[in-house]
Parts: structure tokens; sequence; C-alpha cells
């Protein structure tokens, strides 16, 4: 699967599974959320094997929402090697994504 | 899906509409209760050619019967955030998403500037969603700033999903839970380090982790990333066109004056364009397929 589903548990070998990953802090009650979600799941298919793409309900993960600070949803965080480089708040269209994982890779 | 995506059921909007749905395209017109409207309010307007002293009610009650006879669909509720996609776009709207081909921007003037501290914090303890960001802050101090006629209800809504509400605004509501504490909206700002930590206002400063502003309306460049303007309104051609493929804009929104007959009149062109742009775009992919 291209798009991985993280929660506290395994988040964190999951995430470093690749030394870059993109993570969607996301919500089912939320339409901008929803609306973000194909984005994502091309992000998935276009760095397979590149980047980990993953999503965090921060419903049934308030620790991890809470742990990395986000404040408003849809958030979406760029890790590398473990460590947030960036960190694009709102809905954005795809390149600003694309953009960021690239100039990380 | 639909052809057009009209943001905004007042006159510029409904006049969009209908020039639309004359070229035979879907069309959704995405408002709040037009009841609301700043012209259904209007005592009398006399300055619309051939109909002098008209109420705006009168005029707004036929424009919205014109609409719908000419088959517009219509959504009720706010739209929070516009995305374009390769070949359309997306618009969120309360928790629903809606796909449209061209988008019409036809929300009127936003109403008020910024508050201090909002546009610095928003994402990081400033919202306009309360659905979306309630649950962020469970057990916490929050502020939600009312502008909105369904306000007192989100509000009631952040209270029982467990956030510890304070409610302003320019005046008391009957629907607002009597549990919630009430201030009179006065000039404030938004405080802060990294992320919201205290709401002042007049000689009082309270300490919040967020501010939730509900207005009727989300100013349109919140709801476009990069979309231009000039003088506070949107930018547009004589095609009323803005700087975004596929996104046009009319009426109030575009600039002064803000008058009905340039609201109508803006709003027949952009409708028409905009069905130009569907029909452009899809003979580009007829040709493209050949």
């Amino acid at each position: 699967m291209s798009v991985v589903h993280l929660n506290e548990t395994d988040f964190e070998s999951k995430i470093n599974a690749s030394p870059v990953a993109i993570v969607d802090f996301w919500a089912s009650w939320c339409g901008p959320c929803r609306m973000l979600a194909p984005t994502i799941e091309k992000l998935g298919e276009e760095f397979e094997g590149k980047a980990v793409v993953g999503k965090v309900d921060v419903d049934e993960n308030q620790n991890l929402a809470g742990k990395f600070g986000v404040m408003s949803i849809p958030t979406v965080i760029v890790f590398k090697n473990g460590k947030e480089v960036a960190r694009k708040v709102g809905v954005q269209p795809a390149p600003v994504y694309k953009d960021l994982l690239n100039s990380n890779l | 899906m639909h052809d057009i995506v009209i943001i905004g059921g007042g006159p510029a909007g409904l006049s969009a509409a209908i020039n639309a749905r004359a070229r035979g395209k879907s069309v959704l017109v995405v408002t709040n209760d037009y009841h609301d409207s700043p012209l259904y309010r209007a005592k009398k307007v006399d300055n619309y050619l051939g109909m002098p002293g008209e109420t705006g009610a009168q005029l707004m009650d036929t424009y919205w019967a014109h609409a719908q006879s000419m088959g517009t669909e219509f959504c009720d509720g706010r739209v929070l955030t516009v995305m374009p996609m390769e070949d359309s776009f997306y618009l969120s709207i309360g928790t629903d998403v809606e796909e449209g081909g061209a988008i019409v921007l036809a929300t009127g003037v936003s109403q008020g500037r910024k508050y201090p501290g909002e546009e610095e914090f928003l994402g990081q303890g400033v919202s306009y969603c309360a659905t979306c960001d309630g649950m962020l802050y469970r057990g916490k101090n929050v502020v939600v700033v009312g502008m909105a006629p369904d306000s007192p209800k989100e509000a009631n809504f952040l209270q029982s999903i467990g956030c510890n509400v304070t409610y302003v605004s320019a005046k008391q509501s009957e629907e607002l839970q009597a549990d919630i504490p009430f201030l009179r909206l006065a000039a404030f700002e938004i405080q802060g380090e990294g992320h919201v930590n205290a709401f002042h206002i007049g000689d009082a400063t309270l300490p919040v982790d967020c501010v939730f502003i509900l207005r009727n309306a989300i100013p349109p460049t919140s709801l476009m990333a990069g979309l231009e303007q000039e003088n506070g309104y949107i930018k547009v051609d004589r095609e009323m066109k803005t700087n975004l493929p596929g996104v046009f804009a009319a009426g109030d929104c575009t600039g002064l004056p803000l008058q009905l007959s340039k609201a109508t009149g803006e709003g027949l062109v952009a409708g028409q364009k905009a069905a130009e742009y569907i029909d452009n775009k899809s003979k580009d992919k007829t040709s493209t397929v050949q």
C-alpha cells in the first residue's frame, strides 16, 4: 500500500523506514482534510520507494497530534531522518508537497 | 462534479448562475441563507434601471426564484477552502466536499478586516473551522468570536465536546447555552509566542489556546492560495478572470462601486466566460484524444 496509516505505537518505526517521510494529520469530520486525501494518495504512488507517505487520524491518535503540536487540520509535516524539517497547515496545491519532498530527498 | 460552482448567492452569483445555465452548464451555488444578505435588508433600491422603489427583499426573492426556475442547484453552507486539482477544483463546505470545473467567486464584501494576530497565528491557535479543529482543543480554553448567524450553535458544539468556551459577539443570543460565558465584542488582539496563548479584549486578558473566528464568509484570499488582490478587492480583467485559470469573480468582491447593477452585469460576464472556459476545456480534451 502506498499510503501508510500511522498510530502511536508504530509511528516512529514506520516513518523511519525511509530517510524522508511526509505525514498528513487529518480527521474524518474535517472537510478540508477529505479534500486533501486524493493528493496524499497520489503522493503515495508517485514517491513509492523514495519516501514514506503516511496519515495520522488525530481523533484516534490525540497524543501524536499533541506531541507534534498539531493545532489545526489538515497539517502536513515532512520528516528527514526522523526530525521535522517542514510543515504546512491547511490545504495546499499538490506541487507544494512535491517540492517539499523533492528538496529533501 | 458540477461544471461551475459559484460561491455566493447574492445578485452577482445568481446572475452568473442563470447565464451559465442558459448555456447548458450544470451550476451549484454555495451560499448562506439569502435572507441574511445585505441586499435583503435594503429598504428601497432606487437606482436599478427600470425598477425604481423595489425593496431589497422583493428583489432577492425574485432573483432566487429566477435562478431556481433555471435549474440551478443550491447548497446551504460556508466554503472553507478551494483547491485547484489537475482538471477541476475541490471545495470543502463544512464536512462535505464538492467538485467543480470552474469557480465563480461572488462572495460580496468580506466583513471587516482581519484582527490583530489573526493572520500571524492562523493555524497556530486561530481557526475558522470549529468542526475541523474543535477536537484538538478538548479540555482547553477557547474563544469563539461569533459573527455569523450559526455561530452560537458552533460555540455550543465546542462546549459539548469538552472545550471551555467563552463566546464573544456583538449581541447575546438565546441559542447560546447558559453555561457559556458571554463577552460583548470590542477591539481585541490575539497574542502568543509561536502559538496563541492569550486573548486581549478591553481591559481583560483571557488565557486561551485557540480563537475561533467565525464570519459569515471566509475572505476570498483565505479561500484560495495565490489569488491576487488590488486595493483589498479581487483583481479581475474585463472578462472577470482572476489571475488563477478557471477562477472568475463578480460583484462587490471585485471592488467599487458596491451597487446592484454592477453586480448583476459582472455576474453575467463571469457566468458566460466560465461557461466558455468549460467548453474550451472539453474541446482541448477531444483534440488530445484524437
